[in-house]
């Protein structure tokens, strides 16, 4: 979660002196989710997320490194710099993307589950995305899909209670959004998404019933992020005071709190931890800079395939 | 293409036996036939879709499949085209080798999030990770009276995506043998088959029961000429050749181009035909603004221009959605007439 953190915190400074670009959708708020839920999987497991996507590679294991470099656009980013922010894919950690279209992720996520299905493998796939995608039609398509066809999904919904500018009660006619998912008859948990450990827990427990054979589980994360919906959003659509009651809720300081009280780390060793992160965040933008760009020559490459075949091949 | 590498499985089974006598066989059975045969091959073949399974497939294309390879492979979906083509891509990515059936092309639309955003961007996007290996079949075209939400022919908006390969077989033995190649290849292939070309038959009495190996790389010649090329694909390749004919009888000599391959255009075939002949006319059931004869005709422009005699002539659609009366529709599409009168203008204007 620190890691998500500081990685971000050095990210929107970045984008302030213009060293990154583009759209940048920060996770600050949010990073209990992503950490409790991707401790539960398994190397051969599958992840698909969205454009706020830095905290799931970052916690999926891809290098602190490759990401920044994408952010900088260099061609030692995990995508060559094509795919920036929003776009993190990854082959060796079966990471779908970095979807910036919202919901279309989903039946990308049900497709590889359902090759799991065909093929016999114990995977599982899980699929992130916001409260606002439960508006899109992909996602109810998807839904039924995957009940219908009783597949190793875990669709995990973060709700942060804003489409962009949009507060859930004006997006959504019923905004408990376990209900929504329960008429698919899929298994839908609500649960803290601030608190790390209680977000393991039930993902732990969806993560569980998946792999029993007792197909799709939804689980709908309460969270908030506290930072705009992107950096180019000047977020005149929110309470202040309601961001400053979602803050005391910071699941980094609940989780320190809690470290101290059950005496597993000091004041000392916390801080020695946050000078860790910050020295790998410092490598990774001296690694970015020191990048390179993909030469233009190339630009068309992998619009079709070399005629080898690709990871997807790999992956059977 | 890499096929053997490519489909090389653990579980795959060789290849049919060769039937004992080849058989006259309609676009529909050529389909069937070939979805039947990689289904065979490549155990991580399946056919998803609307009613492909029980119903036989809208068209009736899947007829008996479900029977013979059970419902896991011949699979119905319920009416979600995002849901099921998006699945279709991850499954791909999953290591399966998915045919999507999409009863029409108005219906395509909507799946085109998934098709553009997803299938077409995804490995560039990702740096050339993620190759989608998937095939979208799909019905187009108009000529049965299906008024405006089941007739037109969108090709055109397919062919113009990066990352695509779109094919349209305009002969059953195209239908036969262009699946296969398609499977193999890495990358999304989207598939037309124009509705009014299931029943047809066009003569294939000598086709062979195995693939072939045209390909799906290259625009084919139909009919040989030397005084106007008439360059088409899908629907509209039976009334070129028809047109053709009545050229002849006036000594006017049309070499005919079926395209094929929508997406990348073989140009080599295209220009070398025009290059000799000096005179193009595009015949495309879409629409005439921004379309697929737009293209062809500029890439003839670009390319050939110096050895033209004429301007490139255009016979398309009329700009209408098309309507259901009969006379209406069939004032909106090209037909053979119209095909025959831009020929003659084209060739009558070297003099």
């Amino acid at each position: 979660m620190l890691r998500i953190r500081r990685f971000e915190e050095r990210c929107a400074e970045l984008y302030s002196a213009e060293r990154v670009r583009g759209f940048v959708h920060l996770y600050i708020g949010q990073e209990a989710v992503a950490t409790g839920v991707i401790a539960n999987l398994e190397p051969d497991d599958a992840l698909v997320t969205t454009y706020r996507d830095h905290g799931h590679a970052l916690v999926r294991g891809i290098a602190m490194d490759a990401i920044m470099a994408e952010m900088f656009g260099r061609i030692e980013g995990v995508c060559r710099g094509r795919g920036g922010s929003m776009h993190l894919f990854d082959a060796a950690t079966r990471l779908y993307g970095g979807n910036a279209i919202v919901g279309g992720g989903i039946p990308l996520a049900v497709g590889l589950a359902l090759a799991d299905s065909m093929l016999g493998r114990e995977r599982v796939t899980a699929c992130f995305f916001g409260e606002g995608a439960m508006a899109e039609g992909e996602f109810h398509e998807a839904a039924n899909l995957a009940a219908l066809w009783h597949l190793p999904v875990l669709f995990v919904c973060e709700n942060n209670r804003y489409a962009m500018g949009t507060a859930l009660d004006r997006s959504e006619s019923e905004t408990n959004l376990a209900v929504k998912a329960a008429s698919y008859e899929i298994p839908a948990w609500s649960c803290d998404g601030m608190d790390v450990e209680a977000m393991w827990q039930t993902a732990d427990r969806a993560v569980a019933h998946i792999r029993s054979g007792g197909g799709p589980v939804f689980l709908e994360a309460r969270t908030y992020r506290f930072r705009a919906h992107s950096m180019y959003d000047p977020d005149r659509y929110r309470d202040r005071a309601e961001i400053e009651q979602w803050k005391q809720r910071d699941p980094l300081a609940l989780s320190e709190e809690r470290l101290r009280d059950t005496g597993l780390a000091d004041d000392e060793a916390l801080q020695g931890i946050d000078a860790g992160v910050m020295a790998e965040v410092d490598r990774s933008v001296a690694f970015a800079e020191a990048g390179h760009d993909e030469p233009i020559a190339d630009l068309l490459r992998f619009v079709l395939s070399d005629g080898a075949a690709g990871p997807s091949e790999r992956a059977s | 293409m890499s096929g053997a590498r490519a489909l090389a499985h653990p579980k795959s089974r060789p290849g049919p036996p060769p039937e004992a006598a080849a058989r006259p066989m309609t676009y529909r059975e050529a389909m069937r036939e070939a979805i039947r045969e990689a289904m065979i091959r490549d155990d991580r073949v399946f056919l998803m879709g609307e009613d492909v399974g029980r119903y036989g497939g809208g068209f009736g294309v899947s007829l008996g499949l479900l029977e013979e390879f059970g419902e896991a492979r011949i699979r119905d979906t319920p009416l979600s085209e995002s849901g099921f083509v998006g699945a279709g891509i991850g499954a791909a990515l999953g290591g399966m080798r998915p045919i999507v059936e999409i009863m029409t092309v108005n219906f395509s639309l909507l799946a085109l999030d998934q098709i553009l955003n997803s299938a077409a961007t995804m490995l560039h996007m990702s740096g050339g990770q993620f190759n989608v290996p998937l095939v979208i079949r799909m019905t187009t075209g108009g000529g049965r009276q299906l008024a405006a939400q089941h007739s037109h022919s969108l090709e055109g908006f397919y062919a113009h995506i990066p990352g695509l390969r779109v094919l349209a077989p305009a002969t059953v033995a195209d239908a036969r043998s262009m699946l296969w190649p398609a499977l193999e290849s890495p990358d999304p292939v989207i598939i037309f088959e124009h509705g009014s070309l299931y029943n047809s038959s066009d003569g294939a009495g000598d086709l062979p029961s195995g693939p072939t190996t045209a390909g799906i790389e290259h625009a084919a010649v139909r009919r040989a000429g030397d005084d106007i090329t008439l360059v088409t694909h899908g629907g509209s390749l039976r009334l070129c050749l028809e047109a053709a004919e009545v050229l002849a009888a006036e000594q006017i000599s049309a070499e005919v181009i079926d395209l094929r391959v929508l997406r990348p255009i073989d140009d080599a075939t295209l220009l070398t035909s025009v290059s000799r002949t000096h005179r193009a006319v595009v015949v495309d059931e879409g629409w005439r603004s921004v379309g697929l004869s737009a293209e062809v005709a500029a890439r003839i422009g670009e390319e050939c221009f110096y050895d033209l005699d004429a301007p490139v002539a255009r016979v398309a659609a009329l700009e209408a959605p098309i309507a259901y009366a009969r006379h209406l529709e069939q004032a909106t599409l090209p037909n053979v007439d119209r095909i025959v009168a831009a020929a003659r203008a084209t060739v009558g204007s070297r003099e």
